[in-house]
């Protein structure tokens, strides 16, 4: 398929759901269900788009592990989320030196 | 305040916005070059989309070559989240800020954008929010350009461990919150659960499926369990 097609829906998509309520919505969400469940659903969904994936990102279980503890670590501490995402990368940039 | 001096105070707000995109956006590019896409459509994506989670699904989703149904549906779960911060801005917004404003920009609603929007006390005009997300798009877009190319001249070593980068960075927004709150703990936990069940055992339903499938259930557990009762940001 082409890959022109594949940009415009990702764009169309993603603009309108933007769009749409920016533009029209006036009222307030009243159910403490639906709030609660829109308000889930962004770590839900990054969460299950992280693992397992994270273990091959790297192209080594090993590298990519070794990256996934550093940045579990750092982001529990809170440090903002460049110096976890840079860590990550240099802790399994470094652990390929290691002769595992 | 004058136009341009409002202009050049949203541009001045972008400035971090934009350094931590530059970063991101460059795993990214590197990502989208790993996956056989061109260097001109990744920067046409970034220009266009200005998300990291969606682009980094739906980069995935061309190279597996899945459905434009699939792309859509992916799209619109991981993007939702903009839905309800677009509600939020838009109680706030400036008189001046007529349907043509809104039009053009909500094409710059993102988490960090909206954070900064969202805090101000005064209400929102156009201007302030265009000078924030032209630097912002600014960053993704030459983030995205550099790691893109970077991705042909690298060395592969180094260009395979910045492909934990877009990762490392979601693990940084996801785990935080979860320190303070047991529900976002237990739906990042069963999100990630779920996730790892349907790759191994259930490996005929495709990736951005299984997040959709696994984000959707993990999340709707979570607010029958957790519901949240006072007004938070999302």
């Amino acid at each position: 398929m082409s890959i022109a097609l594949y940009i415009l829906v990702m764009a169309g998509v993603t603009y309108l759901i933007r769009m749409l309520p920016f533009a029209f919505f006036q009222k307030k969400i009243k159910s403490v269900f639906i709030r609660s469940f829109l308000y889930y659903i962004p770590y839900a969904v990054l969460s299950a788009m992280t693992f397992p994936a994270i273990f091959y990102s790297t192209g080594s279980f090993i590298t990519a592990a070794a990256g996934t503890i550093v940045a579990l670590i750092l982001a529990y501490f809170g440090l903002p989320l460049i110096v976890v995402a840079i860590a990550a990368s240099l802790t399994a940039f470094g652990v390929g030196f290691l002769p595992i | 305040m004058k136009k341009n001096a409002i202009l050049l105070s949203g541009m001045k707000d972008g400035i971090p916005i934009a350094l931590g995109y530059l970063s991101v956006s460059f795993g990214f590019g590197i990502t989208a070059a790993g996956l056989g896409i061109s260097v001109l459509h990744a920067f046409i994506i970034s220009l266009t989309n200005l998300t990291s989670a969606g682009q980094a699904q739906g980069v995935s989703i061309i190279a597996a070559n899945g459905s434009l149904m699939e792309m859509a549906l992916v799209q619109f779960i991981i993007n939702i989240r903009y839905a309800l911060m677009a509600i939020s801005l838009s109680q706030n917004l400036d008189k001046s800020f007529t349907l043509r404003h809104r039009l053009i920009a909500s094409y710059g609603i993102t988490d960090e954008i909206f954070a900064v929007c969202a805090t101000r006390k005064e209400p929102i005009t156009p201007t302030y929010m265009y000078g924030i997300i032209a630097v912002s798009a600014a960053g993704w877009t030459l983030g995205t350009l550099l790691g893109a190319s970077a991705g042909e001249i690298l060395p592969v070593n180094l260009t395979a461990a910045l492909g934990i980068m877009l990762y490392g960075m979601f693990i940084a927004i996801i785990l935080p919150p979860a320190k303070k709150s047991l529900g976002v703990l237990l739906v990042i936990i069963l999100s990630a659960a779920f996730s790892t069940v349907c790759k191994y055992l259930l490996p005929f339903i495709s990736g951005g499926f299984a997040v959709i499938i696994c984000g959707i259930t993990a999340a709707l557990i979570g607010a029958l369990l957790f519901p949240v009762k006072e007004e938070k940001e999302p």
